[in-house]
């Protein structure tokens, strides 16, 4: 191994870039003058990140919204937010003499006219695609974890906020094109607004400027909370998320020398800062590998929305999938006193997922209280290790799992060929029995893993029968070996004290037991005799 | 928070003889935890710059191609490309020439020690004590005065945006006596469709020469399925006797369950099925929801030939159209 060579550096340094170094100096004194910032920068750049692969995910999460940022910015350069209709002459000839909305058409011409632009759009629909995915297992390894335990519990909150707002994000940027899909989307929040008890139908009207679709208010409106009031809400959130990151410490996983009072890894300045500006060009290689070759969302081919037209076998994009498939699961119930309904598309749209991200938001407070734990927790768990935790995380998985497939329930029927009756009615129930099986499941392997230790799969001790001088029995393990496994119990238990020799035969014995078990019931019968006889000379 | 909270130590449990020190006086030449990774450095090195040298050749080939005419999938991919290898190489960088450690920082308990605490308090409360906890009134009186400014907020910021519902969802653009039209506003004659077929129907007046004309909210609202199941009359129910002349049935087109319009017309089940949620209607049993998530059936317009034979609207339907919403 080479080591840095810091006088040589220093040497080199003060020769060749002598000059280089006294202004850097200098900028940095005039700086500091003004804003001391030696002590802070020295305590930034110390800060230990902890290497693990799975502390990535939420910096996979960070780039894309850098990503997102960037090419959202180039994309407002054209995006006309107006649904005032016009006639479309742009260069899609299938299109042309139609009659098309101002943002459908700005949008058609910024992927098919604008150079450069339909990759900047791909990518941004990717990024954001990509950026609620990194979310939500990002959230999955702080869950499974424990990594949201005190004192964390703000930062679990302001992650979730962070999630609910990202899909609000995405459904208002998806539906900005105007195009048939989103506008079936946009009716749908229509619908799912009006279903609110009280408020509900007010909201709708006033948020849509009218009765659907409004007097077309609803895409500046879209627009400016798309491009200006959440993207702000989102920086500053993960402003906070990244300051309180800083300020509580990173979690790390117990290990040699990982204690709950330190934290080991990489420091910030030079290592991780270099790994991690590295990992950002790689994220935005894979979405711009992504917007170059994977095509999405082509609004060209949907045609402009209009309101008696309708797309089929249409799926909302991932992150709104489940909402999409609870709402084709609800059986067809509504509840109703004189004028006062409360329709269907409220349980599955409104309720759910209300009830579903206020349990996020509570649930450290939750497990707190259930295990009675008030203590500090810097040292992360193996999922294995709370295997309740585990259970009721793979359940609420599979659940959400169970949610987003059913949003497919058309397509599986189409594409299995078997009835959408079937298929409607499987989802109906298996939705909320498989995610008990998993959970089931869950539990039983983590108390599995727990048992096997660290040596799952390796040679069981044997035990030896003995026969004393007088012909009495007893049952002895054999002597340890490094890669033998106690199965059941942690420790392993004192044996005989024996001879180096008289334990190599055991070994042997053992050995040849293991590789032989199907050998004749004499040769076990005889070990005894032979063992007896060594511990008696 | 004391200097050393931040300063970086060695790895003390880990056995190795390196004592506690600050990454100020740390003598990195003697400290094996600053040994690189890398077992040849040079290499390492050269192999890095190979890969900025080509991403540097992916920028310009992105230049080269932008100017003829930028293609998405050539910029798309050298961009991938280039971005990759920088990513490659800086992550490169940052494992194998960058001191390999591990570092170690210690930390304390999150929250305050005593002492500050104790002052915290010493200043809120023994200052502000005699300044702000007697006068509880005034700020009693200052929160009421915010709060109803934050009433007030809700008008501009929710009441301004639209206006309120009033009667509009207990109505549609059709009327008594308004005559069928298809989506060209051709009227739809009495021998126009053949038994079995289905089209989109408004009323007349809604659909425009120009669909830049449009009103957009009655092409919603009055968007009407019309359906020939029979050459006879039809009855769905009872009260409706008069309401399919000919074999003529007409349903709004907006589904009750979440507002999608329907679009899928299954003639030997004489079925309506709804591509976004998947509810299935039984057209000649008034449009009873019979699968799917749809609660109430599709309402009916009531239809009538007018004396040219053409088809008419006795009146507007009966009960508002599309999906469930809170009554007020």
């Amino acid at each position: 191994m080479a080591k840095l060579d810091v006088t040589k550096l220093r040497d080199q340094n003060s020769k060749s870039k002598k000059t280089v170094n006294d202004q850097i100096a200098t900028t940095a004194e005039w700086f500091d003058d003004r804003l001391g910032l030696a002590k802070g920068t020295r305590i930034f750049f110390n800060k230990i990140f902890p290497d693990h692969w799975s502390f990535m995910l939420g910096e996979i999460a960070l780039y894309s919204f850098v990503v997102l940022l960037v090419t959202g910015i180039f994309l407002t350069l054209y995006y006309v937010p107006s649904a005032s209709l016009m006639i479309y002459h742009g260069s899609y000839a299938p299109l042309r003499g139609t009659v098309v909305s101002a943002a459908y058409n700005s949008t058609v011409n910024l992927s098919l006219h604008v150079r450069f632009g339909l990759l900047v759009r791909q990518m941004h629909h990717w990024a954001a695609d990509i950026f609620l995915g990194a979310i939500a297992v990002h959230m999955c390894r702080v869950f499974f974890t424990g990594a949201f335990r005190k004192p964390r519990e703000l930062n679990w909150i302001v992650g979730v906020t962070l999630l609910i707002l990202g899909i609000v994000e995405g459904f208002l940027g998806y539906s900005l094109p105007d195009d048939l899909i989103s506008g079936t989307g946009l009716r749908i929040m229509f619908s799912v607004t009006e279903s609110i008890p009280i408020v509900g139908t007010h909201l709708a009207f006033w948020i849509f400027g009218g009765n659907y679709p409004g007097d077309g208010s609803i895409i500046p409106r879209m627009f400016i909370a798309h491009v200006l009031l959440i993207p702000a809400l989102l920086a500053a959130l993960i402003g906070v998320h990244l300051a309180l990151l800083v300020k509580q410490k990173h979690t790390q996983f117990p290990g040699p020398g990982k204690t709950e009072k330190n934290v080991v890894g990489t420091p910030m300045w030079p290592g991780f800062m270099f790994k991690t500006q590295g990992f950002m060009f790689l994220v935005v290689g894979v979405i711009a590998l992504l917007g170059a070759f994977a095509q999405i969302n082509p609004i060209w081919q949907y045609g402009q929305y209009l309101p008696y037209k309708v797309s089929y076998a249409v799926q909302p994009d991932w992150y709104m999938g489940w909402l999409d498939g609870a709402l084709r699961i609800m059986p067809s119930w509504e509840f109703q006193y004189h004028s006062f309904i409360i329709p269907n598309q409220f349980f599955p749209s409104i309720l759910l997922p209300g009830i579903a991200f206020n349990i996020f938001i509570i649930w450290p407070f939750i497990e707190a209280k259930i295990k009675k734990d008030k203590s500090e927790h810097n040292l992360l768990e193996r999922p294995r290790d709370n295997p309740m935790r585990t259970a009721i995380g793979a359940g609420a998985l599979t659940f959400f799992f169970m949610l987003f497939a059913a949003s497919a329930t058309d397509v599986l029927a189409n594409y299995l060929t078997i009835s959408l009756n079937i298929v409607l009615w499987f989802f109906r129930i298996a939705t909320y029995i498989i995610p008990f099986l998993v959970a089931a499941i869950a539990y039983r392997v983590c108390i599995e893993l727990q048992r096997a230790g660290d040596g799952a799969g390796k040679r069981k001790r044997f035990n030896v029968v003995w026969r004393s001088d007088t012909g009495e029995y007893f049952t002895e393990k054999s002597p340890a070996r490094s890669d033998d496994v106690d199965y059941l119990d942690g420790e392993p238990e004192e044996s005989l004290e024996l001879t180096p020799e008289v334990s190599k035969m055991v070994n042997e014995k053992a050995d040849l037991i293991a590789s032989d078990r199907n050998g004749s019931q004499e040769s076990t019968d005889s070990d005894p005799e032979d063992l007896q006889q060594i511990s008696r000379d | 928070m004391s200097d050393s909270d931040n300063d970086l130590t060695s790895d003390n449990t880990s056995g190795n003889s390196v004592s506690p020190v600050t990454i100020r006086n740390l003598n990195i030449e003697d400290d094996p935890r600053f040994e690189l990774l890398a077992k040849n450095p040079k290499r390492t090195e050269i192999l890095i710059a190979i890969s900025f040298a080509i991403a540097a050749v992916l920028f310009i080939a992105m230049m080269v191609d932008y100017v003829k005419g930028a293609n998405t999938q050539v910029e798309g991919g050298l961009m991938a490309a280039a971005f990759s290898l920088l990513g490659i190489g800086m992550v490169a960088w940052g494992k194998y020439l960058m001191p390999k450690g591990p570092f170690e920082e210690s930390r304390h308990r999150t929250g305050s020690t005593d002492e500050d605490k104790k002052e915290f308090v010493d200043a809120f409360i023994g200052r502000g004590k005699i300044a702000v906890s007697r006068r509880s009134f005034l700020g009693k009186m200052l929160g009421a005065a915010m709060g109803l400014f934050g009433l007030f907020l809700l008008g501009p910021t929710l009441r301004s945006l639209g206006p309120n519902p009033n009667n509009a969802l207990n109505h549609t653009a059709w009327k008594k006596g308004s005559r069928v039209v298809t989506t060209d506003g051709k009227l739809v004659h009495v021998n126009d469709l053949d038994v079995g077929a289905f089209m989109t129907v408004f009323p007349e007046g809604v659909i425009k020469k120009s669909e830049l004309e449009e009103n957009q909210q009655d092409l919603y609202n009055s968007q009407t399925l019309l359906i020939r199941a029979s050459v006879d009359n039809i009855v769905t129910e009872k009260g409706r006797e008069t309401w399919g002349p000919q074999g003529y049935l007409a349903y709004s087109k907006v589904c009750t369950h979440a507002g999608c319009p329907i679009s899928l017309y299954q003639q030997e089940t004489q079925q309506l099925l709804c591509p976004c949620h998947q509810s299935l209607f039984n057209v000649l049993d008034g449009a009873m929801p019979i699968f799917g998530p749809a609660p109430r059936p599709l309402p009916q317009l009531p239809l009538a030939v007018d004396p040219h034979g053409y088809l008419i609207a006795q009146a507007d339907y009966n009960e508002p159209i599309g999906p469930g919403y809170w009554g007020f």
